[in-house]
């Protein structure tokens, strides 16, 4: 089977990227993981603080990889139109690798203060805050690689037909490249800093990313199931208003307790306990879709992503998510294990799983066949299975461990101390770890997937079937 | 999903809400802004703390500890360890890293000087003087 448009291979080194530091981040959870439990497990080689740099901004960085890939396979396709410039996007790529390759490599070779001092960050300080460890000239490569990006999309669009699906694609990008200029925004007073700190994390991952994310899933439904477009994307503006009416003053749940008046207790509760609600349209879309579908694709494994996709993002982000989202309940569990196992699910539930929805999709046709042999195909779906219950075990355990954290901790009248409570919960990270490498072997068997090919003349049949959990 | 609200109607929806919600948060943020002064210490932190908040980022804490319960989950908050230890007790501490106890999690070694041990304190004592709305519930953080 052909590419539609000759541009659309630009896709491919992206998506390759984005699976190669997919394997580098979850190596450093599994280092983190250890860690945990051993506390002087590379030390001093690999702090705790860097491993966990490394494990965070690849995640992103990966994560970014996939969008930029998604866009530039399924822009053509829905504006009818070759790609405005592919030479643009294929250096785009090598800078970006670049940027981020160095980075990394910067993390683990030299101490963070010297990096910073190397880097500029005494002109303009916006390293040393979570997710924004980067030095001053990724940051600045970031912005000139989503600028770049943007006109190269932008101008596609433009000169093509203009569908909801890449009106909204294009929304969430813009809106994730406007959101990172607050990253350079990093005043004295910690709780300014903090406040705006936000409006890139959470407007990032409970605004903008969830349209990346609609637009995404909702090109693949249309692709797989055949469905009406019509259907699809009017599903698709009634999943984002959700999004972004309770996502933006939303906000106000991490407002809590940082320093901004108390009323925000009742704007982020309020609007927040909301907040699950645009994940589960988002599930009955998936289902709704592959329901009432007009034909039966053969990839059956991308079908498998796409309604993954709807659960998990509904479970880790909607649920675990509001479990602890209420000021109250806040209150005890800010800033615990809780928050840790909503993270892990969340991310991978709704961002992971996506990225590989459209990966799922698109990389057979970008290697030129529409889907992949049947030997292949089940063991995706079997790495699908093995990735999916190990992070719902990962979740479960950080949960126990979080509940058992804020009794000890906060809760019993004599409050235990962080250290005396962290030793306590020992069995559980041992468990979270187990369920860790668990996924590492889910992963290596998606790596595999790509490489396997039918044994000649033997009948598939009898191959397992993955159980539904 | 029902006939009545049709594409152009659900993207009418779709501008009009969030721009609702933009300028909601909008307005928010500009009352925020302006109750600040009165939930800090000093609206303008002075130049120790802002070099004890430098300190602080540059060696990356944040990738350990929380702070006013962000951050990572590895190591103790920090947002009131001024009131849990006091001065010399974090001073004495970071000077001690680390432990070297064999199993246990360790904290590097960062070679402070004297001056810059007292800027990291005055940035932890600036921000143990937040009004957090009364978190974390008790001193343990």
């Amino acid at each position: 089977m052909q590419l539609q448009y000759k541009s659309q291979a630009v896709a491919k080194p992206y998506f390759i990227a984005a699976i190669a530091l997919f394997v580098g981040q979850i190596l450093f959870g599994l280092i983190l993981g250890l860690q945990y439990v051993v506390g002087d497990f590379l030390f001093p080689a690999i702090p705790f603080n860097i491993a966990r740099m490394v494990h965070t901004n690849l995640l992103i960085v990966w994560l970014l990889f996939g969008f930029m890939g998604a866009a530039y396979y399924l822009v053509p396709e829905e504006t009818e139109t070759e790609l405005h410039s592919p030479l643009l996007a294929h250096l785009l790529f090598w800078i970006f690798l670049a940027a981020g390759a160095l980075t990394v490599v910067g993390y683990l070779m030299v101490p963070y203060a010297s990096l910073a001092q190397m880097t500029g960050n005494d002109m303009l300080e916006t390293m040393g805050r979570e997710f924004l460890e980067q030095p001053l000239p990724t940051k600045l490569g970031i912005v000139v690689v989503a600028l770049a990006f943007l006109y190269n999309i932008g101008m596609t669009i433009l000169k093509g037909r203009k569908t909801a699906i890449s009106i909204i694609l294009l929304t969430g990008l813009v809106g994730l490249a406007v959101l990172f200029l607050f990253a350079f925004y990093n005043p004295s007073n910690l709780v300014k800093d903090k406040y705006y700190w936000w409006w890139v994390v959470h407007l990032w991952v409970e605004g903008v990313w969830e349209l990346i994310l609609g637009a995404i899933l909702g090109f693949v439904l249309l692709k797989i199931t055949g469905v009406d477009r019509e259907v699809i994307e009017k599903w698709l503006y009634v999943i984002i208003t959700l999004t972004l009416v309770t996502g933006i003053i939303g906000t106000g749940h991490h407002y809590y307790w940082i320093g901004a008046p108390g009323y925000w207790q009742w704007w982020g509760s309020i609007f927040s306990a909301l907040e699950p609600i645009p994940f589960f349209a988002m599930t009955v879309f998936c289902f709704n879709m592959v329901n009432r579908r007009r034909r039966q694709h053969p990839n059956k494994a991308a079908t498998l992503w796409a309604l993954g996709t709807g659960v998990m993002a509904f479970l880790g982000a909607g649920v675990w998510g509001f479990l602890h989202t209420l000021a109250p309940v806040n209150y005890y569990t800010h800033g615990t294990q809780i928050t840790a196992a909503h993270g892990h699910m969340a991310f991978y539930g709704a961002y992971v799983m996506v990225v590989l929805t459209i990966i799922s999709y698109a990389m057979p046709i970008l290697r030129g066949r529409e889907v992949n042999p049947e030997r292949s195909q089940v063991l995706e779906m079997w790495s699908f299975w093995l990735m999916t219950v190990s992070m719902v075990f990962i979740t479960l355990f950080l949960t126990a461990a979080g509940i058992l954290q804020v009794w000890l901790q906060r809760i019993i009248p004599n409050p235990q101390s962080f250290m005396a409570v962290q030793d306590q919960l020992a069995m559980f990270y041992w468990l979270r770890w187990l369920a860790g490498v668990v996924f590492m072997i889910g992963l290596v068997v998606y790596l595999y997937s790509f490489f396997a090919k039918d044994k000649p003349q033997t009948a598939e049949a009898s191959e397992a079937q993955p159980a539904a959990t | 999903m029902s006939a009545f609200l049709t594409k152009s109607m659900a993207r009418n929806i779709f501008y009009g809400g969030t721009l609702f919600s933009v300028l909601l948060f909008l307005a928010l943020t500009f009352h925020t802004t302006w109750q600040l002064p009165k939930r800090v210490p000093t609206e303008t932190p002075s130049p120790e703390v802002a070099r004890g908040k430098h300190l602080w980022e540059t060696r990356n804490c944040i990738g350990c500890h929380t702070l006013l319960g962000e951050g990572a989950y590895f190591a103790p908050e920090l947002g009131n360890v001024y009131k849990r230890r006091g001065p010399e007790f974090i001073k004495v501490w970071i000077k001690a890293q680390p432990t070297k106890v064999p199993g246990r999690r360790q904290m590097p070694q960062f070679n402070f000087s004297e001056q810059q041990l007292d800027d990291l304190v005055a940035f932890l004592k600036w921000t143990s003087e937040i009004n957090t709305e009364k978190w974390p519930p008790n001193i343990e953080g």
